[in-house]
């Protein structure tokens, strides 16, 4: 044996390996040089041409890009679109790169398949070291993170990630990659050298020789050439759509009622049945036994099933499958759950942290020695704060249309995850993955609602055990009350001051810990003293992650704290995190902006009052100044100003757009969100009673941003959630001196 | 069976008179742009203009539709889908997000406007207080309403892509 045979073993086993793994990764991956093995870059075309390159004259240059004989360029984009502008962005982004010309460019939803995980954003929350790797590694990273997202069916759209992940790392690479092979097509074609060919509006030219051709023209050879790994991606100064607040492209069929959500699935040649659905009232209960009878009889009723953990009944419309639903008696299976009322739910959290005691759960975070400069402080503060438990509440309700035949499932639906959805139903109904073929239009919302597929799975065993094609829709009141929730919780907070008010510990502790890990954590004050700690605790809902997850209740806390804390030592809110902020420069930046934006140092308007906070989230920091008047009695918001920085910004105007929804989203669930329960189950049930704002609610926002240059990129659509309660609940305490520290608040002024 | 008027065609369907307008149009009638969201009308996704009224389309039965003019999203522009000033408004001010309850929103806007062309807040409040917008839209809307009625000058014209 000698020396290298091991070696040879190793390399054998890798080089299968790494192979699935830039298949899958498309031009992203290969090169393998950690490895030390050099396979040929994956350019999957062969395997994906046919699915989404079909059309008559179109040529797939790389798995993110095809260009047509018209010269049309097609971004194939892996993310969903829900609403936060993802498609139209990172076409933007790759068409950049690509030098295309933006009104010949389409967005083409990436199919659910394997080839289109999203590996960068894998990475970006699970080793973002990697994503600045030096070159020569990086095609490793690709495949290792690749082959990972494959396997774990990694087509996800959320964490506020597809720029900064997707479009940073896969859309820009690719639109490079793909400019570099049709410039090496056309000097090899023109006989000119590579580094003289221009390229704009998708023409090729090499101005000495007069040589000038469309892309089009040099697309099919363009996909014969070498693929670079790590193309040389445009500096900022050198972006002609990046940066720029271009149109959305979906916003056309949104306005004329022609854009397809997951609801309006109407498959060419299916006669659709409709399900509604009815489930347990109580999580983990079972429907025991029903009485059907009078539903049996009632128009257009084709079947009612037992489903166990849901009753269907299938109907020629779905108005008549819900006339007849309600018809139904059920007799459920007892919970065990000892949730009977949110009284309970907060005994059990208040029992947990009364358990940890001063010193007892798990460590989230630790700064310092926090007990003893606790035990040594001359004052302390203490605070208990709560938050409800939220439904996510997308405007287009759960539904799922599935067919069964010939031993495959099709699947229409809007999902955040559809090769999660892929699998779910294929273990459900006992398909081979690959036998399940997911189409997914336009989410009509989603907020974390849809990274969950029970809805999915449901159609699907109702179409298996009917044998009709089914359009299964959940009802307000199902979506409300027998879903997947943003947990609840209970913290406990405590500053501790010396003899001269200097702020010399803070500590908190709570029950629910979910992600980011960060979240809970004041990292960026300059606090001597920290410790955060949680002491895990019992939901009696199931959990969902909710539009900024643990940031949505962490901001609240921590924000409102924070501002307890400064009037505790005499101090203006907003001059006291600043004085905190010496060490994180950008935090100090935003905050000292939005004071000025927002009038912050100048005399109030009689009866009202400002409040500030300050998060940051998902890689962009966000201060919020909302201005309430209290002269009614109740709060009524009057102004609303937003400061952020993410770094560099892809498209101002759907950033902002993101930030004044992200803002809406937190006052809804700040001024009216609530779950309570009754015998453990949900009691309301519809917009009536889960109530949110309206236009009359919603005062003038305003939002401006902040380039910090070339820092990593931040998100968009959560960052501009948590800062919204605690700014609110602050300028309620500044206008009025009541401290908020329970939500929602509107019904504490009612 | 339901004889009606949809988008300026008539219509005769074998429907229930009690379904709901909402269900006939996209389940019998294939019309899709009018949207299922609560079912009470509490959301307004559903609004259409029966007689050129708004109303929740989700607990309107068909038979209050009987020889009257319903008109939905799709019949709302001009017959070669020419858009309306509310609907280039909503473009110009890029306001929906999900885009699920803008069909809604832009019936609601068309009443207004048409019955009173140059609102207040107020006025705006009271006609849009009925169209909830969970991705929180509110602001664009409310600034797209005063561009259509020509109070405020569209977004300054959008950066030339185009360019070469």
């Amino acid at each position: 044996m000698n020396d290298l045979t091991p070696e040879k073993t190793e390399r054998s086993k890798l080089a299968k390996w790494s192979r699935r793994g830039f298949i899958g990764a498309g031009v992203l991956a290969g090169g393998g040089l950690l490895i030390g093995i050099g396979v040929r870059p994956g350019n999957p075309i062969g395997e994906l041409a046919p699915k989404v390159a079909g059309g008559a004259g179109e040529q797939l240059v790389n798995s993110w890009v095809k260009i047509d004989t018209n010269n049309i360029v097609t971004a194939i984009v892996p993310h969903c679109e829900m609403g936060q502008g993802a498609h139209s962005v990172l076409a933007q982004m790759l068409a950049d790169e690509l030098d295309a010309a933006w009104e010949d460019v389409r967005v083409m939803q990436a199919p659910a398949d394997g080839s289109y995980v999203v590996s960068a954003a894998a990475r970006l929350f699970a080793a973002p070291f990697t994503l600045n790797a030096a070159d020569w590694i990086k095609p490793t990273w690709d495949g290792v993170f690749t082959q990972i997202s494959r396997a774990a069916d990694v087509l996800i759209t959320g964490g506020s990630s597809s720029i900064r992940s997707t479009g940073q790392y896969q859309m820009r690479v690719a639109g490079a990659a793909a400019r570099k092979m049709l410039v090496g097509a056309a000097a090899e074609s023109w006989g000119v050298p590579a580094d003289e060919i221009t390229t704009r509006n998708s023409t090729l030219t090499h101005e000495a020789s007069g040589n000038s051709a469309p892309y089009s023209e040099f697309a099919s050879a363009a996909a014969e050439q070498p693929m670079d790994q790590t193309p040389q991606l445009k500096t900022a100064d050198q972006y002609r759509l990046m940066g720029r607040s271009i149109a959305r492209t979906d916003i056309p069929a949104k306005i004329n009622g022609t854009a397809e959500f997951g609801i309006d699935a109407q498959p060419d040649g299916l006669d659709l049945s409709y399900a509604a659905v009815v489930r347990p009232p109580v999580p983990g209960t079972r429907a025991l036994s029903m009485d059907a009878t009078r539903a049996q009889e009632m128009g257009g009723v084709l079947q009612i099933l037992n489903m166990g953990n849901f009753v269907a009944v299938v109907a020629d419309s779905y108005w008549q499958a819900q006339q007849a639903i309600g018809m139904i008696s059920i007799e459920w299976s007892q919970s065990d759950s000892p949730v009977k009322t949110m009284d309970d739910q907060f005994a059990i959290f208040a029992a947990a942290l009364d358990e940890a005691g001063e010193d007892g759960g798990e460590e989230a975070a630790s700064r310092g020695d926090a007990a003893t400069a606790l035990a040594e402080a001359a004052t302390t503060i203490d605070a208990e704060y709560r938050a409800p438990y939220l439904a996510h509440a997308p405007m287009e309700p759960l539904n799922c249309t599935a067919h069964v035949a010939d031993g495959k499932c099709q699947i229409w639906t809007s999902t955040q995850v559809p090769l999660m959805a892929r699998s779910e139903v294929a273990s459900t109904i006992g398909l081979a993955a690959d036998d399940v073929i997911i189409h997914h239009p336009y989410l009509g919302g989603a907020f974390g609602r849809r990274l969950g597929s029970e809805y999915v799975a449901m159609a699907a065993r109702v179409a298996q055990a009917t044998g009709y094609p089914v359009k299964l829709i959940w009802s307000r009141e199902e979506d409300t009350q027998k879903a997947l929730y943003r947990c609840a919780d209970l913290c406990r907070m405590r500053a501790g001051f010396s003899q001269d008010g200097v702020l010399t510990a803070y500590s908190s502790i709570f029950t629910q810990r979910h992600d980011p890990a960060e979240a809970s954590v004041p990292a960026m004050y300059d606090i001597a003293n920290t410790k955060v700690r949680v002491a895990e605790a019992a939901l009696h809902l199931p959990f969902q992650a909710w539009r900024s997850v643990d940031h949505s209740q962490q901001g609240f806390f921590v924000e409102s704290f924070i501002d307890e804390i400064a009037h505790a030592a005499g101090a203006d809110p907003l001059d006291y995190r600043l004085a905190m902020l010496a060490n994180a420069p950008r935090h100090k930046a935003v905050l000292e902006r939005v004071a000025e934006i927002s009038g912050w140092r100048e005399p109030a308007a009689d009866g009202t009052a400002k409040g500030v906070a300050i998060v940051e989230s998902f890689g962009t920091i966000v201060a919020e100044v909302i201005e309430v008047d209290m002269s009614s009695g109740s709060p009524k918001m009057t102004n609303i100003w937003a400061v952020c920085d993410a770094g560099y910004v892809m498209n101002p105007d759907g950033f902002k757009n993101q930030i004044e929804g992200g803002i809406v989203f937190g006052l809804t669930a700040a001024m009216y969100g609530e779950l309570e329960l009754r015998d453990g189950a949900i009691i309301q049930s519809n917009f009536h009673d889960y109530k949110m704002l309206r236009m009359e609610d919603v005062p003038d926002i305003e939002v401006a941003i902040i380039d910090s240059g070339d820092v990593p990129i931040g998100g968009a659509g959560e960052p501009g959630l948590p800062p919204a309660a605690p700014a609110l609940a602050n300028a309620i305490f500044a206008a009025s001196g009541t401290r908020i520290r329970d939500l929602p608040i509107a019904k504490q002024f009612a | 069976m339901a004889d009606f008027i949809l988008n300026g065609e008539p219509v005769s369907i074998d429907a229930d008179p009690n379904m709901p307008i909402l269900w006939v149009v996209r389940e019998k009638l294939g019309l899709s742009g009018t949207k299922f969201g609560c079912g009470i009308a509490q959301c307004g996704a559903c609004t259409v203009h029966l007689d050129g009224q708004p109303v929740r389309s989700c607990s309107t039965a068909v038979s209050q539709a009987e020889g009257r003019e319903v008109t939905t999203i799709e019949g709302v522009g001009g017959p070669e889908g020419e858009l309306t000033r509310v609907q280039q408004a909503w473009v110009s001010e890029q306001v929906p997000q999900c885009g699920y309850c803008q069909s809604g929103q832009i019936m609601s806007a068309t009443a207004l406007l048409r019955d009173n062309p140059n609102p207040t807040d107020d006025d705006i409040d009271a006609a849009m207080s009925g169209n909830i917008c969970r991705c929180g839209t509110y602001t664009r809307i409310r600034r797209a309403i005063k561009v259509a009625a020509g109070q405020v000058e569209p977004r300054e014209q959008r950066e030339n892509v185009g360019e070469a």
